[in-house]
């Protein structure tokens, strides 16, 4: 076996991967819109992808990426999509000295597993040139298929099992008759008929549209000037990004906008004189 | 620049990520520091690897990615379920489990 | 009918009719008194028929064994429930039933009015069976079934009016000081068997010989003290006095006639073991002179007639340890003297209670006087009585105190004089105490309001008691008036007690015989005197003067209460208050401790199992830490 010399390039490429890594990771503390989280996370993962091909595991590299990247960071958004994306949380602890015993026990993992890397009494380097002879993924499915074939065959049964369960843990027993945009139309216009409100039967009104305005985040306005709070996605009003309908002054101020009550407007579409 | 530097970065990266399992109310991003740790054992893995000029290190990484994934697959699942039942994705609200 | 089942039926007759009056309660309020007298009577009866049988049969076969059944086959202590019927038990069975009967026919007047009248007389047969058991038994540990028995009994009926608290207080007091008592005679059984291996009466005695007289003397100081907590003998002798709580025909049958003398019954019994140990022996005496001056002093003083009867009680059986210490020369007269004092003691109470019925239960003998007019046959029987146990020839007492005190000269060195001077001067105190008693009662002007003269009070009219009563009176008087005599006819009794006693060569008291009969009499004289002097002759004072020092002492029991307040009751009570305070803050301390210590770390760390997944994430991470440090501490 020869020894191992690690090139300059190398060296360099870990001292900017590896800060850039950390400031990923430590957006898992910091930041908080989870979204954030998944992409910073992503991110991480492809340094690791990139470290590992450094590291001659040009095979586990490409899997990380795929695998990673690919399939579980992506699974995460797809998840965070299903929980909501109002699933930001405030960073305040309500747990009585949650944040110092995982600073304590944070700070102490690394302490302690810096010092043991470092102060450890590690053998010379090898470098895997001699075993990636015949190329890494060769060798490592030689490996894979050979030595450990039987614990490749229980992750196939691992695979099948978690699939499964995966189905059978987010499955769910329809209790009642399925509804199809059919049957929910009829139903609509029986309660119409029925004497029910009119909004039953047609659509729920679009956002409003101004020229100064993205549309989708200003409430449409009914006849009698109010703002309608159903017309604006329910993902802008729970992150708060809605717009509130300008008053009359500021419209006046502004001129007068298409579709906007006008100072001037007949007296009985004023939503004042009405709340009166 | 030694191969230890690799290792240092996988503590590091190790620590965070428990550090957030703990900190983190949100069940999803907790999930994410856990993977976080189980990459951190990957970099040590395939470091190792390297330096003993052994392959071993890598396929048992490979396998690390493999139960992982798996692993992914059934907490999400458990997570949504949770969700679903619950409304709430957050660690603190599912406290069912006290004295 | 065989001796076994007549010594069988003489106990188990009282003891079913008084499980029967008991368990039957109200429902047997009809008969019950009659039952129980029926009982009673049946046991005399029986009593008779083994009197005559073992009369019937020579001297040398007066012991009979009577076998009931195996009792406490306990490995190496095997103790078999049986009888021993010999002329010792049954001149305690003659005693106990036929005075019982006479108590028990005179307290069916007596309890006439009392609602609980059937319950009383359960207790009674109860404590009859009981006394036979204590008597009839052979071995100490039916014995002492027998001898807690009659503590129980007597208990009971000294409480029997419980609804008063002094009552239930002298009660407790009685039972308590008999426990006592009782623990000495355990402790003696405990060496007995350690020593001997056994509790039968022949398996002992034979035994004896081989005893160290250390050991001896230990086991004899221990039945001492059982005798005196029963007997009421120095220094067990409080409870006594208050024991007059109890109705008079009780402190007839059990504080004069029967139960008190268990303990002299108990010293004769043990005969064998107190010839093998001289000291115990003399001690016993000793306790015996003490108390009979004891009792004598106090009786001087007393103006309650119950209490004063209950002294006088005291002193006599101090007569009857005097006696049972002197040795086998003593133990007859021990019992002789029992035997007639059950008869005029029993007969005293009796009229006393009859005096009571008459005065509307007034007890204060400074309330009386002049009553021979009102009552005559209690006078008469009464007087017999006294008579009796003043000594004065031909009467009962006379025959056995004379020789208690012939018996005490006998001997060498200091103990004859000291003794026998006690014997002879008790006797003396004995004659005034007995008299003022006796004048204070019957003779003098009457100082109760009569409705004729100027006392105060509420205006009595003392008239006689019925015929239930005043019979069982007359015949213990009778009792009392001739019994020793027609017994001491060629010393007859002494010869029917031989089996047990032994025979004992006559020795000669250290002064002539006449001269002791001379100077007793003389004495006895003296004390009649003073006491008519000072109680017929001279008005007595209705309200009781101040008195002297010794006179206060003796009113108060020559501060026997006091004392045992102040050696034993407050250091134990302290003693029990600093145990009871180890105990809770100790023994409870450690253990509440331990417990309080669980639990309450078991609520700090319940907090931490707060159901949060992180806490618990935390505390693991830390855990970890902390190995990782333990772990490469030990490496470094």
């Amino acid at each position: 076996m020869t020894g191992l010399t690690i090139s300059a390039g190398e060296g360099v490429l870990f001292w900017i991967l590896a800060p850039l890594m950390v400031l990923g990771a430590l957006s898992l503390l910091f930041a908080r819109r989870t979204v954030h989280i998944a992409v910073s996370i992503a991110g991480v993962m492809v340094g690791l992808a990139v470290m590992y091909i450094a590291n001659e595991a040009t095979f586990l590299g490409v899997a990380q990426v795929v695998v990673y990247t690919g399939a579980v960071m992506m699974l995460f958004v797809f998840v965070i999509m299903l929980v909501g994306v109002d699933s930001t949380e405030s960073l305040t602890e309500t747990l009585r000295g949650q944040r110092w015993l995982a600073a304590l026990s944070a700070l102490g993992l690394a302490i302690l597993l810096g010092a043991v890397v470092t102060r450890a009494v590690l053998p010379e380097p090898v470098g895997l040139a001699a075993a990636n002879a015949d190329s890494n993924p060769v060798a490592v499915a030689r490996l894979v298929f050979s030595d450990f074939v039987f614990a490749f065959e229980l992750t196939g049964a691992l695979l099948i099992t978690a699939a499964v369960g995966a189905l059978s843990l987010t499955h769910r027993v329809r209790l009642g008759i399925k509804v199809d945009q059919r049957t929910l139309a009829e139903a609509k216009l029986k309660r119409y008929g029925a004497g029910g409100d009119a909004t039953l039967v047609v659509n729920r009104p679009g956002p409003g549209v101004y020229a100064r305005h993205n549309s989708a985040d200003m409430p449409a306005v009914d006849a009698a000037g109010n703002p309608v709070e159903e017309s604006i996605t329910t993902v802008l009003r729970v992150r708060g990004q809605e717009r509130e309908l300008p008053s009359a002054e500021e419209l006046a101020d502004a001129g007068h906008p298409y579709g906007s009550p006008a100072v001037e407007a007949p007296t009985g579409t004023q939503a004042k004189e009405i709340d009166a | 620049m030694s191969l230890v530097n690799y290792l240092v970065l996988a503590g590091i990266l190790f620590a965070i990520g428990s550090a957030a399992v703990l900190v983190r109310r949100n069940s999803i991003v907790a999930f994410m520091g856990v993977e976080l740790m189980l990459n951190a054992a990957n970099l040590t893995l395939v470091t190792f690897a390297r330096m003993h000029g052994d392959l071993s290190g890598q396929v048992i990484a490979f396998f690390v990615m493999v139960v992982a994934a798996a692993e992914v697959v059934i907490g999400l699942a458990i997570i949504v379920s949770i969700f679903r039942t619950r409304g709430s994705a957050s660690l603190d609200d599912a406290s069912l489990l006290k004295s | 009918m065989s001796v076994d089942l007549a010594a069988t039926l003489v106990v188990a007759i009282p003891l079913l009719s008084a499980g029967v009056l008991l368990l039957l309660g109200r429902r047997s309020d009809g008969f019950g008194h009659w039952l129980g007298v029926a009982a009673s009577a049946a046991s005399c009866v029986l009593s008779v028929l083994l009197l005559l049988s073992l009369l019937g049969s020579p001297a040398e076969d007066r012991s009979v064994g009577v076998h009931l059944f195996s009792w406490i086959p306990a490995g190496e202590l095997s103790v078999d429930a049986g009888f021993l019927v010999d002329p010792l038990s049954v001149t305690f069975l003659i005693l106990i039933t036929f005075v019982g009967t006479l108590i028990h026919v005179y307290a069916v007047a007596y309890m006439e009015h009392d609602d609980d009248r059937r319950r009383f007389f359960a207790y009674l047969n109860l404590f009859v069976a009981a006394m036979l058991i204590l008597v009839l038994a052979d071995s100490y540990a039916l014995l002492f079934v027998g001898w807690e028995g009659v503590g129980l009994a007597s208990y009971l009926l000294i409480g029997f009016w419980n609804q008063r608290t002094d009552y239930a207080v002298a009660a407790k007091k009685a039972f308590v000081m008999n426990r006592v008592g009782d623990m000495g005679l355990l402790i003696g059984m405990g060496a007995l068997f350690a020593t001997v291996g056994s509790v039968e009466f022949d398996e002992v005695f034979a035994a004896v010989p081989g005893l160290s007289e250390g050991w001896l003397t230990a086991i004899g100081l221990a039945l001492l003290l059982g005798a005196c907590g029963k007997s009421a003998q120095f220094p067990l002798q409080a409870w006594l006095g208050d024991a007059m709580a109890g109705p008079t025909p009780v402190s007839a049958l059990i504080h004069a006639a029967t139960m008190v003398t268990a303990g002299v019954y108990l010293i004769v019994r043990s005969g064998p073991i107190f010839e093998a140990a001289p000291t115990a022996q003399l001690v016993v005496a000793v306790v015996g002179a003490v108390t009979l001056l004891f009792g004598a002093i106090v009786g001087c003083a007393k103006d309650d007639i119950k209490k004063a009867l209950a002294a006088s009680t005291m002193s006599q059986i101090g007569y009857m340890m005097l006696a049972a210490g002197l040795g086998p020369i003593g133990y007859a007269f021990a019992i002789f003297h029992l035997f007639t004092h059950g008869f005029f003691k029993a007969g005293m109470f009796l009229g006393a209670g009859s005096v009571m019925h008459g005065m509307n239960d007034e007890v204060n003998m400074r309330g009386f006087g002049g009553l021979s007019r009102y009552m005559r046959v209690t006078w008469i029987t009464f007087g017999l009585g006294w008579l009796a146990i003043l000594g004065i020839p031909p009467f009962s007492g006379f025959w056995s105190k004379d020789k208690i005190i012939e018996a005490a000269f006998v001997g060498e060195g200091w103990q004859p004089w000291v003794l026998g001077g006690a014997a002879l001067i008790g006797a003396g105190i004995t004659a005034f105490y007995m008299s003022r008693l006796f004048f204070m009662t019957f003779h003098g002007e009457p100082r109760f309001n009569d409705g004729k003269n100027d006392q105060p009070g509420p205006e009595q009219h003392p008239h006689e008691s019925p015929a239930l009563m005043t019979v069982p009176m007359i015949v213990l008087a009778l009792g009392s008036a001739a019994l020793g005599g027609v017994l001491m006819v060629g010393e007859s009794f002494f010869h029917w007690l031989e089996p047990v006693t032994g025979h004992v060569e006559h020795h000669e008291p250290v002064v002539p015989v006449p001269v002791l009969i001379a100077a007793t009499l003389v004495l006895v004289a003296l004390g009649v005197f003073l006491a008519w002097r000072q109680y017929w002759a001279a008005r007595v004072p209705v309200t009781a003067p101040a008195g002297s020092v010794l006179t206060r002492a003796a009113r108060r029991d020559l501060y026997q209460d006091v004392v045992n307040e102040a050696v034993f009751a407050r250091p134990g009570t302290h003693l029990v208050r600093t145990m009871t305070y180890a105990d809770t803050a100790v023994v409870d301390g450690a253990v509440n401790g331990l417990g309080a210590g669980a639990v309450g770390w078991g609520e700090r760390l319940r907090k931490v199992q707060n159901g949060f997944v992180r806490s618990y994430g935390a505390l693991m991470a830390v855990g970890v830490v902390l190995v990782l440090v333990a772990v490469l501490a030990t490496r470094i």
